[in-house]
């Protein structure tokens, strides 16, 4: 009889933290296989780019501050901020740009905050907004979704354009990309177009297909299922997708409302871009939101607030990666105002 | 330009006015932050500070003699909170004034050597020892703290140190280990 | 069987709160409740710890060697908050010395050892029986008191402190059982729930209640039904029984309060603030006996159980039977047997020998086959990726993460803010935990920690009075020394100037008087009478004198 000492309790539901962020990259397959349908061979090189440069750093980065490799590097962390990096970034990015990107994620926005936990920034978020910022002009290299235009280029052009930054022959940059719906809609209303007027226009106007863009909308609502999969599992707490989209739903549509021709409806901001992905994966990464229920619930809607106002008057197309880091900059004081009553005590804040 | 000059002096000349005259009429009387530092200091009156006892040090730390981290008996926690009084930064134990002791102590006289000289008696900061000439010595062990100052003095070297064990009314819990990536203290 | 009184009994839903948070957890308890309650044979020895309860060790009222009867009081109790201790046989006091018995710290601590002589001697009994409903409630409080009756729930608090008169108007005994594998109250509600009820009654009639409530896990339809009947058989109808939800910890007593009257008790309180009394059924079943049938508590039902053990089962132990002989009374381990926990899975305690006696508090005795247990040596946590999974679980409504934050940085002050003293360490933060991170300990050795800076803090403030006592001492001798000082040299001052004068008068005096005596001398001749018919001894003699006399005056004029 062995007689073993241990510390109470001495049950668990056997959760562990690499067994969520696996299922958080099993959420994510749906959506991405219809990325990679429409977008084509760069959302694959993205990845494999991602996931190598996201692994290699974080190795490279517990070696450097002496921990040890297991179980850091087989967490599942690094392989989810690498996911969500690559489906973010555009499929025809340059592969020093994914680079860039993972490493401010990893080395800067992670380790050097001291590792996973104790990192107050999305590191997805942190590695988006730093190429976003510093090459704005390759953020701009979407590719026309299939069935737009040519669609995707074939396997050896994207390997070419991506790895060599060389264009095949005969083309130019320009003529291989193509803006983003919602890219598209936001220069033109600047320009003083009218919804309706650009989604019939002869050069771009296919792009919105019937709903919210070619290819966006299936690629939104798969990342809303796998997203309803990781909430029903328990992986993710409800509150904060549904603030985000609730909200998103509610600001976009009154403002709709008010003027259908100059503003988006609430269904094209919940189905184009990037909202599904954020509201599903990115936002609810545990460690940069809010930890109170109360907290949470504001957290998502201050997104959603955010997001809006950079899209429809901000300066960039998708203003999400930087709503996410604003709001993460409010956590600490988000989660000491909303702290939930203690037993006992009668209502009393902080 | 000289318009310039005139003004800055005057505004400087009202601010001085105005800073003088808060210095007088709020002035605080005595010198409380010396009785806070006083109050989280461990008064084991060891001297390992330097100092002739927890009180002068403290009144050294407040008139700015000291530094913080002079208290060995203290030990960290003393250094954090009074890193936290005064509003500077916690920095580790000076190893010059001796090391943190790994758990309490108390000494205990072997009654067979003692010769009854008072010399203990008279070294200790807290009268924890009971005794006359000529007769025989103890210490006092709930009052005993560790200071070791009766030590030297005893011409038989009949004090001798012994931990603390902790009994059913003073045992903690142990710490946990903390894990490979666990939050440290500083 | 008389009809079951329907209006007995609460359903499950039918005005029941809930707490946050808790969470549902697998019973195994039908690994333990397939035998009723077994005897556990007598033993030759029994180690009676005096540090049973909370509070103080009772006062050792025997000494070695002395012949004790069964149910004889060894130890009384020692001020309010302490209980007395008896000897569960006849016999003698072998030793009264230091022991290890099941404690978290692992220390021993003071025992009295009885030498069974296996006859069975009852001390004198004189029970009260259904006289009880006319003494004060004092004298009841006393007998429990002397009966050596605290919660059998785990708590182990002093019974009879607990019931205050004054203003309760709700009793709730606990039959909850939450945590898994333990099914000592559940047996024991189904088997003699006469005897709880009546003892239910024995306590709300000190205490004066209006209504009693018996709380029953919905995982007990058996013991629902037999306290049922009982309380219809009683007839009384201020009791009645209430299912509730399975969840764990719903025994906890201020979840429980919570669950039965909406009712929260404050922090810093007591259950008696708002009116309500908790007490578990064992203890009302030993407060029955003790009312009844005049005797102490002596032996409890422990749940041996564990898939470490061959054969799982309830028994009633008498108090300081060892843990071993217990355990090879139920077949001995089992070859998989990893640890041996007393109490349930989520806040017991695991032994590291079984060579411990049974105690008040042990209502469980779990051996751990090692499938679900977390030893140490598997533990490494990862960091906390704050996912809020243990702020859904909390039934205090706490915030864990943060305070495993502050109590692993040391910062207490954050931590009390975050009102680390109501955490009731129940586990079930760290049942969800993802990192695997042992909350409950972090919390734990914080609250030591806290308790630990105060008893320094109240040391050093009576160290600092004595050292500041003995500087005014030694100020007060130096200044008493200085004072004696100037008094002698002022003193000695006053006293040379005197006694020169005196020496001077003395001076002239002697002078004077040699002059006196010269001038008579010179003056003066002398006869000299008695000269004829000397003898020549005589002559000699006074030739002799006269040399003197000549030699003393050459001596003055010199």
């Amino acid at each position: 009889m062995l007689f073993s000492k241990a510390d109470a309790p001495y049950l668990s539901n056997n959760s562990n933290v690499q067994s969520l962020m696996l299922k958080v990259v099993y959420a994510l397959v749906p959506g991405s296989i219809a990325m990679f349908w429409f977008f084509g061979w760069g959302v694959l090189f993205n990845l494999v780019i991602a996931i190598s440069v996201c692994l290699a750093s974080e190795a490279i980065m517990l070696k450097a501050r002496s921990r040890p490799l297991e179980p850091a590097l087989s967490d599942g962390s690094a392989l989810v901020t690498a996911c969500l990096l690559a489906l973010a970034l555009p499929p025809l990015a340059p592969w020093w740009l994914t680079t860039i990107a993972c490493l401010f994620a990893i080395v800067i926005a992670k380790h050097l905050y001291g590792g996973l936990g104790f990192n107050p920034f999305n590191p997805a978020m942190v590695g988006y907004v730093v190429v976003m910022i510093s090459f704005p002009r390759e953020m701009t290299y979407w590719t026309p979704p299939m069935g737009v235009a040519e669609g995707w280029p074939g396997l050896m052009d994207t390997f070419s354009l991506v790895f060599g930054g060389t264009v095949p022959e005969g083309q130019s940059i320009d003529t291989i990309t193509m803006a983003t719906p919602i890219d598209t809609l936001k220069t033109q209303i600047n320009l003083e177009h009218d919804i309706d007027y650009i989604r019939a226009h002869r050069d771009y106007g296919e792009l919105f297909g019937n709903v919210t863009g070619v290819g966006w909308e299936w690629i939104n609502s798969l990342y809303m299922l796998g997203g309803i999969w990781l909430i029903w599992q328990g992986v993710i707490d409800k509150r904060i997708p549904l603030a985000f989209l609730i909200s998103l739903i509610l600001i976009s549509n009154l403002f709709a409302v008010v003027d259908y021709s100059s503003y988006s409806s609430a269904l094209f901001h919940t189905l184009s871009g990037g909202t599904m992905l954020a509201a599903f994966f990115i936002i609810t990464d545990p460690v940069t939101a809010s930890t109170t229920p109360r907290g949470r619930i504001i957290y998502g809607a201050g997104i959603a607030a955010i997001t809006y106002i950079i899209r429809t008057w901000g300066g960039y197309p998708d203003g999400i990666a930087f709503a996410v880091l604003l709001m993460n900059i409010a956590v600490p004081l988000l989660d000491h105002y909303t702290r939930p009553r203690t037993y006992g005590t009668t209502d009393e804040d902080s | 330009m000289m318009v310039v000059i005139i003004t800055l002096a005057i505004v400087a000349a009202l601010f001085g006015l105005l800073l003088g005259y808060s210095a007088i009429r709020f002035r605080v009387e005595g010198d409380p932050v010396v009785d806070q530092i006083d109050a989280l200091l461990p008064q084991t009156q060891c001297g390992q500070c330097t100092f002739a006892g927890c009180r002068p040090y403290a009144e050294a730390i407040a008139k700015g003699e000291a530094d913080i981290n002079q208290c060995p008996p203290g030990g960290e926690t003393v250094i954090i909170a009074l890193a936290d009084l005064l509003d500077v930064e916690a920095k580790p134990l000076n190893a010059e004034h001796g090391e943190e002791k790994k758990s309490q102590t108390v000494v205990y006289i072997d009654e067979d050597t003692c010769i009854g000289c008072t010399l203990c008696i008279q070294a200790c900061p807290v009268d924890a020892i009971l005794g006359a000439a000529k007769h025989m010595h103890s210490i006092i062990e709930s009052e005993c703290t560790g200071c070791d100052l009766c030590i030297p003095p005893c011409p038989v070297d009949c004090i001798h140190i012994k931990p603390v064990m902790p009994t059913l009314r003073s045992w903690k819990w142990h710490q946990p280990e903390g894990g490979y990536a666990a939050p440290r203290v500083g | 069987m008389s009809a079951i009184n329907k209006s007995n009994i609460l359903k499950t839903g039918e005005s029941t709160w809930k707490f946050h948070g808790g969470i549902k957890l697998p019973g195994h308890k039908d690994m333990s409740t397939k035998k009723p309650i077994g005897r556990m044979p007598s033993s030759d020895h029994y180690i009676i710890p005096l540090n049973q309860q909370m509070g103080a060790e009772g006062e050792v009222l025997v000494a070695m060697g002395d012949k004790v009867l069964k149910g004889q009081m060894l130890a009384s109790p020692h001020g309010l908050i302490s209980a007395a201790v008896h000897s569960p046989v006849s016999g003698k006091v072998v030793e009264i010395a230091q022991h290890h018995f099941p404690h978290p710290s692992g220390l021993a601590g003071t025992c009295i050892v009885i030498e069974n002589d296996h006859k069975h001697e009852w001390v004198e009994r004189n029970p009260i029986g259904d006289d009880y409903r006319n003494i004060s409630s004092q004298q009841l409080r006393n007998i429990i008191r002397d009966a050596g009756i605290v919660g059998l729930g785990g708590a182990t608090f002093p019974a009879a402190v607990k019931q205050t008169e004054v203003g309760i108007e709700t009793l709730i005994l606990n039959g909850i059982e939450c945590e898994p594998y333990i099914t000592c109250d559940d047996l024991l509600m189904r088997e003699r729930a006469d005897d709880i009820v009546k003892g239910a009654k024995i306590i709300a009639h000190i205490i004066k209640a209006e209504e009693c409530i018996i709380a029953i896990e919905d995982n007990k339809p058996e013991a629902i039904d037999a306290v049922t009947r009982a309380v219809s058989q009683d007839g009384s109808e201020f009791i009645k029984v209430q299912s509730v939800p399975t969840i764990y910890p719903s025994g906890g007593e201020r979840q429980l309060i919570k669950i039965i009257n909406g009712r929260e008790v404050p922090i810093n309180g007591l259950p008696s603030d708002i009116h309500v009394l908790c007490h578990n059924v064992a203890t009302s079943y030993a407060i029955y006996k003790a009312v009844f049938e005049a005797e102490p508590l002596i032996s409890r039902v422990v749940t041996i159980t564990g898939r470490g053990v061959k054969s799982p089962q309830n028994l009633e132990v008498d108090i300081g039977t060892s843990i071993h002989d217990c355990i090879k009374y139920c077949g001995g381990y089992n070859n998989n047997a990893r640890a041996l926990i007393m109490g349930g899975p989520m806040m017991g305690l695991t032994l590291n020998t079984d060579e411990l006696p049974v105690i008040k508090a042990t209502n469980c005795l779990l051996v751990s086959a090692g499938i679900d247990i977390r030893l140490p040596e598997s533990e490494i946590h990862m960091p906390c990726i704050r996912c809020g999974k243990c702020v859904e679980v909390c039934p205090a409504n706490l915030l864990p993460q943060q305070l495993y934050w502050f109590a692993g940085n040391k910062d207490y002050d954050r931590a009390l803010e975050y009102n680390l003293f109501d955490c009731i360490e129940c586990g079930c933060c760290a049942y969800v935990c993802p990192s695997r991170i042992p909350l409950v300990q972090y919390y734990r050795y914080a609250k030591s920690d806290i308790w630990e800076q105060e008893r320094e803090r109240k040391k050093s403030d009576i160290a600092r009075q004595r050292h500041e006592n003995r500087l005014e001492r030694l100020e007060k001798h130096k200044q008493e020394r200085e004072a004696r000082l100037k008094k002698k040299r002022d003193a000695l001052a006053k006293n040379k100037s005197g006694r020169d004068e005196e020496m001077e008068k003395k001076k002239a005096l002697i002078a004077e008087t040699l002059a006196r005596v010269n001038e008579k001398k010179s003056t003066q001749k002398t006869t000299v009478k008695n000269t004829e018919n000397l003898t020549p001894e005589q002559q000699q003699q006074i030739s002799q004198a006269d040399a003197r006399r000549e030699k003393m005056k050459k001596h003055e004029n010199q």
